[in-house]
């Protein structure tokens, strides 16, 4: 009896459309200059929740009126909150997390959502504490306002969990959630400060590779090598494949370890977590945490002379076949057919 | 310096997981439980600290149920000092462990907490965050290099692109990527040793957390099945398959 009162209580209302005071807030992705397509994403499962939908921009913006037209112009949101200022350059979330609270209680959110990213892991748990709240990370389904599945144990099981706090505060996986439309919207632009916070790690300087190929997680072709490639050099194999794709490239926590490729490359558990039309996973046994980071890639192939490889399991064609023999030829057979 | 690790016990990475019948989370009877890869790099790390002279003492906290005492067990057979075990059999979020860490830290007075960047059965990736916040420390996460020059810390850590290098004032907070260092593994001398090192026990009441859970499982299933694939023995086949399936 006590139980069923208690379920009743908490029983979430319909989600009401554009209630007053109750909204999402999206912390907007960006490099300074331009919105990343991960805010799209973002973007997409907050409307979901069919509240009025705030994007916040903290950043260092030299041409701050660019990026929040940009961001004004997406389609469904509401409002956008500008924070520009040095304090904001490298996202830092001592600085970042306040400022979200500030906006959070501005703009009434019962939901703020990030994508789930490196910058989103770092600072949407931070915020979540100072909020006095718990955070659900890598949210892949938002079935009601207070209800989301995410995994598990490395993507080997799904949860549903129901959240009970007065905010809920989500870091969304971005491949799960499509990017909305870029344009069509004409939200509201609004300036806003926040508090300089003392505390603070000071940044000094950034090692990221400038690559001329699609971004990892937002590629629609991923080629991945693993501990088969036996060397760095030997990786252009991959590279020569992806370029024939227009794909991007990937790597094996193995590759990586044996210092074939760097580790910003490294699909899985512990690296990035993709879902492309087509991954190619070449030379690459697929350990389950491996696994967590593409299964859900629409069409998945394996080149790998061992028939035992547990990649198979999950591989919709599997070619048995020594990679430096296979590789080749795909990449001149993908070029051939595309001559003709 | 007084470094402080947290050490969760969670089921080995090695172990293949079943979800229960009954879908009300996964299977733990009989399976195989150990520390949490990440929790173990980061006792490593502090250990490391410690041998360059940089930490005098490392503190090694777990919290959960009884069993978790064979984790602090193996922190302090690695080479941690002491333990300090928070009893409790509710399941706890990052949002109470974080809480709980804050109490400890308001008594042992740490200078450094470092822990794992996530925990591998709930991936979370939220409770040093959470820490950080809450005692508006400032935070580093995923590092994979740390060093202490001149009272402050030198930090590479992890992130989408590649690097990021930072420079942290102390006290604060670090969790541990895969690739700041491979844990040692503990000898037989000091796992005998480490029997003898003390454990503080202590529950949340004592401590004032409130540990009721924000969260409620509603259930956990199976990810979707993949369909079996298909065998092909040549590169044209492989590139037909390809068409067909329109991804080409």
């Amino acid at each position: 009896m006590m139980y069923r009162a208690l379920s009743q209580r908490t029983f979430s209302a319909p989600i009401q459309k554009n209630r007053r005071g109750y909204s999402t807030l999206v912390l907007g992705e960006h490099d300074n200059s331009q919105l990343l397509p991960s805010t799209l994403s973002a973007v997409t499962a907050a409307k979901q929740l069919g509240k009025e939908v705030n994007i916040l921009l903290a950043g260092s913006f030299k041409d701050a009126g660019a990026i929040s037209k940009q961001a004004a112009a997406i389609a469904g949101v509401n409002r956008v909150l500008v924070a520009n200022n040095a304090q904001y350059e490298h996202a830092t979330p001592e600085s970042v997390s306040p400022l979200l609270k500030k906006c959070q209680d501005k703009v009434k959110a019962t939901h703020i959502i990030a994508p789930s990213t490196a910058s989103g892991k770092n600072i949407l748990p931070r915020t979540a504490a100072l909020l006095d709240v718990s955070a659900i990370s890598d949210v892949m389904k938002i079935q009601s306002e207070d209800t989301f599945v995410r995994p598990i144990y490395a993507g080997n099981a799904l949860s549903t969990v129901k959240s009970n706090d007065p905010i809920k505060v989500l870091t969304i996986r971005t491949t799960a959630f499509d990017k909305c439309a870029d344009n069509g919207g004409s939200a509201e632009i609004e300036d806003i400060d926040g508090d300089a916070s003392e505390i603070h790690t000071k940044w000094i300087s950034e090692d990221t590779k400038k690559s001329a190929r699609p971004e990892l997680t937002a590629a629609n072709v991923v080629v991945s090598g693993g501990r088969g490639l036996k060397s760095s050099e030997n990786f252009k194999l991959i590279e020569e494949l992806a370029d024939e794709l227009n794909g991007a490239v990937g790597a094996s926590r193995a590759a990586v370890d044996a210092g074939y490729v760097s580790n910003d490359l490294q699909v899985g558990q512990t690296g990035k977590i993709v879902a492309p039309q087509l991954y190619i996973a070449v030379g690459i046994s697929g350990a389950i945490q491996h696994l967590a980071g593409m299964k859900d890639s629409k069409v998945i192939v394996s080149i790998n002379k061992d028939t035992e490889a547990p990649i198979a399991q999950v591989a919709d064609l599997i070619l048995t076949k020594d990679l430096f023999e296979a590789v080749p030829q795909l990449t001149k057979a993908i070029k051939d057919s595309r001559g003709k | 310096m007084k470094a402080i690790v947290g050490v969760k016990r969670v089921i080995d990475y090695a172990q293949r997981i079943r979800v229960k019948a009954d879908k009300t989370g996964v299977e733990t009877v009989g399976v195989k439980m150990s520390m949490n890869p990440f929790d173990e790099i980061a006792v490593e790390e502090a250990l490391r600290l410690k041998e360059k002279g940089h930490v005098k003492e490392v503190v090694a906290v777990t919290m959960g149920p009884q069993q978790n005492q064979q984790i602090l067990l193996n922190a302090m057979a690695m080479g941690a000092d002491r333990g300090i075990h928070v009893l409790t059999d509710a399941p706890l979020e990052p949002i109470h462990v974080a809480k709980l860490f804050k109490k400890i830290a308001e008594t042992e007075k740490p200078d450094l907490f470092i822990l794992g960047k996530q925990a591998i059965d709930d991936d979370s990736n939220q409770t040093g965050q959470m820490l950080a916040g809450l005692l508006n420390w400032p935070q580093a996460t995923n590092i994979s290099k740390v060093e202490v020059e001149g009272g402050k810390l030198k930090i590479t850590r992890e992130i989408d692109g590649g690097l990021q290098n930072l420079e942290s004032s102390l006290p604060a907070v670090l969790t541990a990527d895969l690739r700041l260092n491979e844990p040692r593994f503990a000898t037989l001398p000091n796992i005998m040793k480490a029997k003898k090192k003390p454990t503080d026990k202590k529950t949340p009441e004592e401590l004032g957390v409130d540990v009721n859970p924000r969260i409620q499982t509603i259930k956990v299933d199976e990810p979707p099945v993949r369909q079996a694939g298909k065998k092909v023995e040549t590169v044209e086949e492989l590139l037909e398959g390809l068409k067909k399936l329109g991804v080409i």
